[in-house]
């Protein structure tokens, strides 16, 4: 297995406030890593970081054969690093087929961008079934359910081929059915992409994760398979130090 | 893996030949009217007068798609209207002076003409500048701003700040731009006598032409990818970030696209109304304007349109029997527009047109 993204010595200072401090974490190609903690472990900071939305005090982001610190948003993604965030963004004002054709364009160079879309390219068709949204293909976005705009984003990261999937609690706020549909589109898609999935829902961790990662006060706690860091007394000790039926989620 | 619907949603009807065809059937429509029948019908005033209104029509299009289209609120067209109007003005005063000095610089005591105004006695020049130096100022502005992330209300207040301070430079530059009293005296344009209501009628078809060709221009932007990503940064300039885009850009075109229609129509005016003075393109006249687009629907390329001529005939009919008036009635009709149907007349429009189908 190669590394695919390799984070080394990672520090993020807000006003003072140091919101990771000293992280290192490599993810290899074709993983599919759980990223939790409890709030304020610096989850979110740490895909900020990767993604360009935040510049680290101290350390560095390899992807691949590029470094990623320094970097503008457009340009990481354009490298083959995706995202979505924790309330999802789409577009509105445009069908669900018109989201992904612009997620899937924009390698274009800006003047091909002029022309009308005509049918539906590959990548979007694929994103379409992947996601299970063929049927509202022509319906606007805005039209959608909490649980479509998820993959509806979902399926405009898919739709622009990325190296690297980070997701940002894709399943909060969604209902018990709508979780395990995401949890099979999760799964569908780590076949074939290095994916990250940051997460707070333990029953979601327990059916869906293999590798994961624990990160506490803006550092790695520990990393292992489910069942390690289930076992692990330092992990038991953080989720009880902070509310008691969170811990008994994360240790049952 | 089929993932149900949870909420039941209204399918939009199947595009008909009848609805299909409905765009193409009124634009042919108001074409018919604008080319044949107004200009059989309209005595030469009134002619001149709906010219005048098409030719700011041109700059509420330019509005409608960094505003409507792309959310960039532009306070400040009347410079770029400016620039393309004095561009025009300074190559007809030169022809008109046959080798001589403009009047106005006689006037103001300048002894040699100046450099900035040498290369305009060329034809080719004058009309490429027309475009070409609103385009480049916009261009310039936006890379500078749009990458510094200014948007919103921010950017709204400099492009107005910007047409206050082009009014200044204009006014105090006397013998360069002819100061307050702007350029005017133009008897002829390429040749044709322009007191001639033949060449006023000519004018006037040519301004028509030009706007239904921008307008059907704009309509394939707005339809094309670059549209749907245009509206896209409109509504969510970050999210298109992490799409790959970067957003600077897209809007940097945009506004450099709106700006060049304004110059184009800046260039139309001068022959049309006979004059271009820093009075008709400051922060007044660029503020009407988008209160025109508001009106008609920003919403809608063809509400920008619609917006600039409606206002102007009501402007043209309201001050004939009320002068002073029609400042107020401008902005009760804003206010109204803006709380009772903020998508314009347009939105209007197609809401009916949704309830009767």
């Amino acid at each position: 297995m190669t590394a695919l993204l390799e984070i080394r010595d990672l520090s993020v200072v807000f006003d003072g406030f140091t919101a990771i401090d000293g992280v290192d974490l490599t993810v290899d190609q074709g993983e599919l890593r759980f990223l939790i903690g409890p709030n304020g472990a610096g989850k979110t900071t740490l895909i900020d970081v990767i993604t360009g939305l935040t510049k680290p005090a101290a350390g560095a982001v390899r992807f691949g054969a590029d470094d990623l610190t320094g970097r503008k948003e457009h340009e990481i993604v354009r490298l083959g690093v995706g995202r979505t965030f924790q309330t999802s963004v789409i577009f509105e004002e445009l069908t669900v087929v018109e989201n992904l054709d612009l997620a899937a364009s924009f390698r274009r160079p800006l003047w091909a961008l002029a022309g009308r879309r005509r049918g539906i390219s590959e990548a979007v068709e694929h994103a379409l079934t992947t996601t299970g949204l063929d049927e509202l293909a022509n319906e606007h976005a805005r039209v959608l359910s909490h649980g479509q705009r998820q993959w509806l984003e979902i399926g405009m990261l898919l739709a622009q081929r990325p190296r690297l999937l980070l997701l940002d609690e894709p399943v909060a706020g969604m209902s018990l059915d709508e979780r395990s549909r995401t949890g099979e589109l999760l799964t569908e898609i780590a076949k074939d992409h290095t994916v990250i999935v940051v997460e707070h829902d333990m029953d979601f961790l327990r059916r869906y994760a293999s590798q994961v990662t624990v990160l506490h006060e803006g550092r790695v706690l520990t990393e292992g398979s489910v069942e390690e860091v289930r076992a692990n007394p330092k992990v038991q000790e953080v989720y009880l130090g902070r509310a008691r039926e969170e811990a008994d989620d994360a240790v049952r | 893996m089929t993932l149900t619907t949870e909420r039941p949603v209204a399918k939009t009807p199947p595009a008909t030949w009848r609805t299909r065809l409905q765009g193409p059937a009124v634009f042919a429509t108001v074409a018919v009217l604008a080319l044949v029948v107004a200009p059989l019908l309209l005595e030469p005033f009134r002619l001149g007068l709906l010219a005048k209104y098409l030719v700011y029509a041109i700059v509420a299009l330019g509005i409608g798609l960094a505003w409507g289209q792309g959310g960039m609120l532009v306070l400040g067209q009347g410079v770029f209207f400016g620039l393309g109007g004095y561009a025009m003005g300074m190559h007809l005063k030169l022809v008109e002076a046959q080798g001589d000095l403009p009047d106005f610089m006689v006037w103001s005591g300048v002894e040699q003409l100046p450099a900035l105004w040498e290369p305009f006695a060329n034809p080719v020049f004058a009309l490429a500048m027309v475009v070409l130096a609103p385009m480049a100022l916009a261009t310039a502005l936006g890379a500078l701003v749009f990458r510094q992330r200014v948007r919103g209300a921010y950017f709204a207040i400099l492009t107005q700040a910007l047409a206050a301070a082009f009014v200044i430079l204009l006014i105090g530059q006397q013998g360069l731009t002819g100061g307050t009293n702007g350029l005017t005296n133009f008897f002829e344009l390429f040749g044709q006598d322009l007191a001639l209501d033949e060449t006023q009628r000519v004018l006037y078809i040519v301004v028509a032409v030009v706007l239904g060709l921008l307008y059907l221009g704009a309509r394939q932007l707005v339809n094309s990818r670059f549209g749907r990503l245009l509206v896209a940064v409109r509504d969510g300039e970050d999210r298109v970030r992490f799409l790959g885009y970067n957003p600077a850009t897209v809007k940097t075109v945009t506004f450099a696209i709106s700006a060049g229609m304004a110059g184009l129509a800046g260039a139309l005016f001068v022959p049309v109304v006979g004059i271009i003075s820093p009075a008709l393109l400051g922060v007044v006249p660029s503020l009407e304007l988008v209160v025109a687009v508001a009106v008609g629907g920003r919403f809608a390329l063809a509400g920008a349109v619609l917006g600039a001529v409606v206002m102007g005939y009501a402007k043209t009919t309201f001050s004939e029997q009320f002068a002073g008036g029609w400042l107020y009635l401008q902005g009760a009709l804003f206010i109204l527009v803006m709380t009772l149907a903020p998508r314009g007349i347009a939105g209007l429009l197609r809401r009916r047109r949704k309830e009767t189908r």
